[in-house]
């Protein structure tokens, strides 16, 4: 991979700081003989949202999983600028460090609410348990800023006393969404945002993520089989097949222009669709 | 009309080592014991034996006990606050029997306090020592049930679920529902369990003058919290800790500032309200403080046998 | 009254006596002697041995008498007995390939150096009563000598997959360290092979037959073969220091079962058949093979394997198979608890008045609001 395509076009450049937020070099990750994703190196500068495009099986998800903290990668690193410094490897960190990054300093919204969200707790308990974690010790602020969040990712706030179980897909989606943005991470991973939502519903989740994203700065990796979703929310695009990173570019440029013989066949089969 | 409350030496039975325990157990538990003096709150493992007591009834606090016990001690015993609740006066009779120590019922008394769910009304003083039987040392248990997860919790003081479980009480209920074991931060670093004692005792634990000792037998775990340490009862800034309050004073004693258990007097909704301290309760009649029902029929069917 | 106010200490006493009573039952019928135990309730004498961690017949027998046949009971009298027991030494590891079989079957071959001997075993009667039992009968069962004796020489199955290469082999730790010793150290987890027999080897029947069952039911997701059952009489043996070699110090009677698993391998690593282990005092077939399927699953972390069931959790099953344990907490439920109940029903008196308070308001509110709007 040229140093190239590991910069993002010049015409981001102007709101980017000089230094990435986050940076994976040769990240592999294999289970046994089978292959998750190999050698995928990119660089994720504040406020930029890069997609993972590719079919199912392809290794996004696995790379997701490496760059989130939730498994570590069999080699390669994942740096990432904290504010009171550069990590250059969060695997290299102890257990106890690692998982205080992922509660604060960025968060994962699963594709599946079950694997983000305690179904036991409620709406405010889910998105307060951030605060409490870090130390908050006040219940009337820890409820205003759960009302608050509620109200922000479009759910009722009378429903905060509710559970998860009572919610829609849907609502189950963006409340995820308010119970990690809660503690201003200033990075997002999400695995397939969208999945297993009606299309109508898909449509406004997207709204609301493109707006908060704008809105809060946020940097953001999507994993997507959907090219529609990429297309609306990302800056910058990687296509994996077969867990290796095929083509890199633009979104716009890699939709409209693959050069890849397989992203050709994936935006073609879009089209076709 | 004082009663003697402190019973002479019993014989003791010479076929089993002073307090039961060989010496080289007595030893390993008593190193378990200095380890969680010096980390107050933290449950340090102990191979734990097995003893003629059942599991779940008292074996850790006996253990402890029999570690820490010398032939000059007087040992009480209490559970639900009573000296004569029948685990209480087994367990007492167990150690008369073994150890050969004087054993009482008043509390300023005994050296040693073994209890189970309560601790006495009166003030500890130094030099005492209480020991308490734990059914579940592990007060994040019920929100997460591997112990290896457990400890890596208390290693990192990741106690965020447990105010996420006193959040959701308070959002569905008002209060904390949790009316018991409720948990404490010690000396600012560990949330301990302080055994099922009532929340009402959890003050008593702050800066107590006593060493108060735990031990959990089937759990294999003993935890301590040394003298003058501090214990807060884990709350929100604005939700703070509170304890039970009663409506009514003590029917035998008029005391207002104890822990009361409610007796049923008949099966049409009559009841009373007494001390669950006995002691507590039978000093204050000797000075002369009269309840309610003190005289009464439902008075005496709780005093007779005092007499 | 349920606390005995002052008179407990003379109610306890009496429950004793109670207890005694009951024990003798009907005067009139002769009493048990332990001898009678020991040798017409075997049976039930090695679940004692084996779950009491103890092997003593005429004890096992004993805790059975003073417990009215309560197995937990009498398991709860030999650990407490032998918690008090010096420890001497230690014996050299028992030979069981050198046992004197009395029963060897396996369902891996048709036949075998040594042979299939069926030995005493329920597993051809048929479950029907024998009232002739109902009365003593003085008669002496009649069994016959074989024409000709055992082969001396009876291989174990899995020794012989294993000359094959075709069996994981199973060589101690590096330095063959001392193993762990669950009745003196508190254990922690993940548990080591060590632990986990121990536990195994004194958990309940009952639990480790339901694990297994579960295990082959899908819930465990390992198919066994029974490759050896065998019970018979081995050597015990003990080095003293001052002496310097091995001494026979008598014969236990020992029941051993090795369950061979489906094969494990990869694109590198030739498949091999996995197993597991059951061992036990006296004679308890299902004992030890609910154990070995059990020690199989449980071997999982170190095979690879992703814990889904209860039976491949250390935790869940060595907490929980120690009946002991488990009958001692369950049944502390049984002690006084009034302290905390009350703290309870406080707590719940105020809820709900307070929940009434609150309808009681805002009814009054509406009441208010539609007279003003009225």
């Amino acid at each position: 991979m040229s140093n190239a395509a590991l910069t993002p076009h010049s015409s981001l450049l102007s709101t980017h700081s000089p230094a990435p937020l986050l940076t994976a070099d040769r990240v592999t990750r294999l289970y046994g003989d089978r292959i998750g994703c190999v050698d995928v190196s990119f660089s994720l500068w504040p406020g930029e949202v890069l997609g993972v495009v590719g079919e199912s099986g392809s290794g996004k998800s696995t790379l997701l999983r490496c760059l989130s903290g939730l498994d570590r990668p069999t080699s390669g690193s994942v740096a990432f600028a904290d504010p009171a410094g550069l990590i250059p490897d969060i695997f290299a960190l102890d257990e106890q460090r690692r998982r205080g990054l992922m509660r604060t300093a960025w968060g994962i919204v699963h594709q599946n609410p079950r694997d983000g969200l305690r179904m036991a707790v409620s709406a405010g308990g889910n998105i307060g348990e951030r605060l409490m974690d870090r130390g908050d010790r006040h219940y009337g602020s820890i409820r205003e800023a759960a009302l608050e969040w509620l109200a922000r990712v479009e759910i009722d706030p009378a429903r905060i006393d509710d559970r998860p179980s009572q919610f829609s897909g849907g609502m189950q989606q963006r409340l995820q969404i308010a119970r990690v943005l809660v503690s201003g991470p200033r990075l997002v991973y999400m695995d397939e945002p969208t999945g297993g939502l009606d299309v109508s519903v898909q449509a406004r989740l997207l709204d609301l993520l493109r707006a908060l994203v704008r809105d809060l700065g946020l940097a953001a990796v999507i994993v997507t089989h959907d090219l529609a979703v990429a297309r609306l929310l990302t800056d910058r695009l990687m296509v994996m097949r077969n867990g290796r990173v095929v083509e890199e570019g633009l979104t716009d440029q890699v939709l409209d222009d693959p050069q890849h013989a397989y992203t050709q066949l994936l935006t073609a089969s879009v089209l076709a669709a | 009309m004082q009663k003697t409350v402190t019973s002479p030496l019993p014989p003791r039975d010479e076929a089993y080592n002073f307090a039961y325990l060989d010496e080289a157990t007595k030893r390993m538990v008593r190193r378990a014991l200095l380890k969680a003096v010096a980390v107050p709150g933290y449950q340090v493992p102990f191979g734990s034996r097995e003893m003629p007591l059942a599991r779940g009834w008292g074996t850790g606090g006996i253990q402890v006990t029999a570690a820490v016990i010398g032939p000059d001690d007087t040992l009480k015993v209490i559970d639900q606050g009573a000296d004569d609740t029948t685990n209480a006066v087994s367990i007492r009779r167990f150690f008369a029997r073994v150890a050969g120590v004087a054993t009482t019922e008043a509390t300023a008394d005994a050296t040693i306090i073994q209890t189970r769910h309560r601790i006495p009304e009166a003030p500890l003083e130094a030099g005492q020592i209480l020991v308490y039987q734990v059914p579940q040392p592990e007060p994040l248990r019920k929100l997460e049930s591997s112990e290896a997860e457990t400890r890596k919790m208390h290693a990192w003081g990741d106690y965020g679920p447990m105010y996420v479980r006193l959040y959701e009480d308070i959002a569905r209920f008002g209060h904390v529902a949790t009316t018991y074991s409720y948990p404490v931060l010690v000396n600012g670093r560990y949330v301990m369990s302080p055994s099922p004692i009532p929340k009402f005792d959890n003050p008593k634990m702050h800066m107590s003058a006593a060493l108060q000792l735990f031990g959990a037998g089937r759990e294999k775990r003993i935890y301590a919290i040394p003298p003058w340490t501090e214990v807060k009862s884990l709350d929100f800034e604005d939700h703070p800790f509170e304890v039970q309050k009663w409506d009514e004073p003590c029917a035998l004693c008029d005391a207002a500032d104890s822990y009361l258990d409610e007796v049923i007097t008949d099966d049409l909704g009559g009841r009373m309200f007494v001390c669950s301290d006995t002691h507590y309760c039978e000093g204050r009649r000797d000075a002369g403080h009269r309840g309610r029902l003190l005289g009464t029929d439902a008075g005496r069917a709780l005093t007779r046998n005092e007499e | 009254m349920y606390v005995a106010v002052k008179g407990g200490e003379a109610a306890i006493l009496a429950t004793h006596d109670l207890v005694a009573e009951m024990r003798r039952g009907d005067p009139a019928i002769p009493e048990l002697t332990t001898g009678q135990i020991r040798e017409q309730m075997s049976l039930a004498v090695s679940r004692v041995m084996n779950e009491g961690s103890l092997a003593d017949t005429d004890l096992a027998a004993l805790a059975l008498k003073q417990a009215q046949g309560d197995a937990i009971e009498a398991a709860f009298l030999m650990r407490a007995y032998r918690t008090t027991l010096p420890r001497l030494g230690s014996t050299v590891p028992l030979d069981t390939g050198a046992m004197a079989i009395r029963r060897r079957v396996s369902a891996t071959y048709k036949d075998l150096p040594g042979g299939q001997v069926l030995g005493p075993t329920y597993d051809y009667t048929h479950r029907l009563f024998d009232f002739s039992l109902n009365g003593a009968t003085g008669e002496q069962p009649a069994t016959t000598l074989a024409d000709t004796p055992l082969d001396t020489r009876m291989p174990r199955v899995p020794d012989i997959l294993g000359a094959e290469g075709l069996m994981e082999p199973e060589t101690p730790p590096e330095g063959d360290p001392r193993p762990f010793d669950l009745t003196r150290d508190p254990v922690e987890f993940p548990a080591d092979r060590d632990v986990r027999l121990q536990a195994l080897a004194r958990g309940d029947e009952g639990f480790l037959l339901g694990l297994a069952y579960s295990v082959q039911r899908g819930f465990g997701g390992n198919h066994p073969f029974a490759g050896e059952i065998r019970l018979g009489e081995v050597p015990v043996e003990l080095v003293p220091e001052e002496l310097g070699f091995a001494v026979d110090i008598g014969d236990l009677t020992i029941t051993e079962c090795q369950m061979v698993n489906q094969f494990k391998g990869s694109k590198h690593v030739a498949p091999q058949f996995t197993r597991g282990y059951g061992l036990a005092f006296g004679h308890a077939e299902r004992k030890a093979m609910s154990m070995s399927i059990v020690d199989r699953a449980l071997k999982g972390r170190e095979l690879g394997e992703t814990a889904a069931y209860p039976a491949q959790q250390d935790e869940f099953v060595l907490y929980h198979s120690d009946n002991v344990e488990a009958a001692g907490f369950v049944e502390h439920l049984k002690l006084p608890h009034y302290v905390d109940f009350q703290g309870e029903l406080e707590l719940i008196r105020r809820l709900r008045r307070e929940l009434d308070e609150r309808i009681a308001r805002e009814a009054a509110e509406a009441g208010v609001l539609a007279a003003v709007t009225q």
